[in-house]
């Protein structure tokens, strides 16, 4: 029974991974594209994770260490690609209406090659 | 039947790392591929604990911790040189 429950969770988390590949694709400009990538994955990781966790409940504790990580980490490195698109945005072509860190920032671009 | 509808969820798995290859091949800028960097590394990371999972063997649990975190020091370390603060 647990085994059936958990292998099932996973199949939903994979499913997670599937759509932010296919959105990765999908969308338009790199904005887009890190919305569709980062939050996706993240929940598809902890079903994932949590379905092999349930299916062998001696390895849960290691699951919910690397489910912990992943939350931590994940928002970590989409805020710095979020930082590094807008460094880049005339040249990627992303429309941003409100940019309320430009204005903040002064407007200054990342001069080298992206 | 737990073992089929397992092995299926890993297959959706490659099939979304293989569709965000995809975009790392084609991305036209640094930062999507980048971006879909980030996407691979997550989901390789799942991928290596599922092979813990088919192999029976607890160690790679471990690999795949090591390589997660590794996979995340490098975007981020791509991401601040792209932005220009490295």
């Amino acid at each position: 029974m647990n085994e059936i429950v958990g292998a099932f969770v996973s199949l939903a988390g994979s499913l997670f991974f599937l759509l932010s590949a296919v959105g990765l694709l999908r969308m338009p400009d790199a904005f887009n594209r890190m919305q569709a990538g980062t939050k996706a994955t993240t929940l598809g990781s902890i079903l994932f994770l949590l379905g092999i966790g349930i299916m062998k409940p001696d390895w849960l504790g290691r699951m919910v260490i690397l489910i912990v990580f992943i939350v931590l980490t994940n928002p970590v490195s989409s805020n710095a690609l979020a930082r590094a698109a807008h460094a880049h945005r005339k040249r990627i072509g992303a429309r941003l209406e409100p940019d309320a860190l430009a204005a903040e920032d002064g407007g200054k671009e990342a001069g080298h090659a992206g | 039947m737990a073992e089929i509808v397992f092995a299926a969820a890993a297959g959706l798995a490659v099939l979304g790392l293989l569709l965000s290859a995809v975009r790392f091949a084609r991305g036209p800028w640094a930062i999507d591929r980048t971006v879909a960097l980030d996407v691979m590394t997550i989901i390789a990371t799942s991928l290596i604990v599922a092979f813990a999972v088919f192999s029976g063997r607890r160690i790679y649990v471990d690999v795949g911790m090591v390589y997660g975190l590794v996979g995340f020091a490098g975007v981020v370390a791509i991401a601040r040189y792209l932005e220009g603060g490295l």
